[in-house]
């Protein structure tokens, strides 16, 4: 596992408040790890704040799942 | 009861005649602030008249950047933490709407109800992170009574009442409240200089038969930004000595 996955997953647990183990890379935030939509804007401000990336609003839209999350970061990140 | 020590306020407009009145109470009961208004020398004025340790951040809330840059500079100059956020600037652009120029009418909307939106927005990102805010925005008897001459102000004053509702509802599961507070004719500059027939004309309409006091605000305001206001959100705080009641 990548350290950005590592990174995504610490903070998708630490902020859902779910169990490690569920936060697989193919889960998807509001189905699979019970977030709403202020979950998603409070994750996307988490990760822009971890590592520094600037995740504008139409692409956060397209962030739905953990791998989205790590992919999005991976390549836009410094 | 109401004590604000530890809170950090943000107050716009707080150099005027309500404002200062609200930044006064604030202040009294332990909130650190920031003042902010559009004449920087003024403010400072009025900031240096406060007791403890406040800021004054100036700001053009008639200018979108300007006011998208008014709460990262006052979290900032508060230490990394606001935990409420007072929409009290507003202006006036009164005319028959016959006679309503645009100007008139998309400065008070912009002023009043944009800029209150922008600070908002930009205040709710911190305040989701603290997991704790109070938003309080001043809207007026009018917006609900509505005000010959006042199409552009009664507008913006109801379309506040109406976002707070809508915030309040958005926000609220992350302990951060959303209110307004509805001031009546209040004793101001504006009112002293009334004619003696207007002014009893207008006493006449109100029960408790004086006009309010920025001091009658501020208390409702405290109450609202306070720790025990935590249960009230989405409500407009009339405070008009029985003139309205809805």
């Amino acid at each position: 596992m990548s350290e950005t996955a590592d990174r995504v997953k610490k903070i998708v647990v630490e902020h859902l408040g779910v169990e490690a183990d569920k936060v697989t890379e193919d889960a998807s935030f509001i189905d699979d790890l019970g977030a709403d939509s202020l979950d998603i804007v409070e994750l996307v401000m988490a990760f822009e704040e971890e590592f520094g990336v600037e995740i504008p609003d139409d692409a956060a839209e397209k962030i739905t799942t953990v791998k989205d999350a790590i992919t999005y970061i991976d390549e836009h990140k410094a | 009861m109401f004590d604000l020590s530890g809170m950090t306020a943000l107050v716009t407009g707080a150099s005027g005649g309500i404002g200062s009145a609200i930044a006064r109470g604030l202040a009294a009961q332990g909130a650190r602030l920031a003042v902010s208004g559009s004449n920087a020398d003024k403010l400072e004025a009025f900031r240096a008249t406060l007791d403890g340790d406040h800021v004054a951040v100036p700001a053009n809330l008639s200018d979108a950047s300007s006011v998208d840059g008014l709460v990262p500079a006052a979290v900032q100059a508060l230490g990394g933490r606001l935990d409420i956020l007072v929409n009290n600037a507003g202006v006036t652009r009164d005319n028959l709407a016959m006679r309503m120029k645009d100007e008139e009418w998309d400065t008070v909307i912009r002023v009043n109800l944009e800029a209150a939106f922008r600070l908002i927005r930009a205040a709710a990102k911190p305040m989701m992170k603290q997991r704790f805010g109070r938003v309080v925005s001043i809207t007026s008897v009018v917006g609900q009574t509505g005000n010959p001459g006042q199409a552009n102000y009664a507008a913006s004053k109801a379309g506040l009442v109406g976002m707070s509702k809508a915030l309040a509802q958005e926000l609220a599961s992350r302990n951060i409240t959303v209110n307004c507070v509805a001031p009546g004719f209040i004793r101001s500059a504006m009112t002293d200089v009334l004619p003696d027939a207007q002014k009893s004309a207008l006493l006449g309409r109100i029960p408790n038969g004086d006009l309010g006091t920025g001091e009658d605000i501020a208390a409702a305001i405290v109450y609202l930004a306070s720790r025990e206001a935590g249960y009230v959100t989405g409500q407009t705080l009339h405070v008009n000595g029985g003139m309205a009641m809805v």
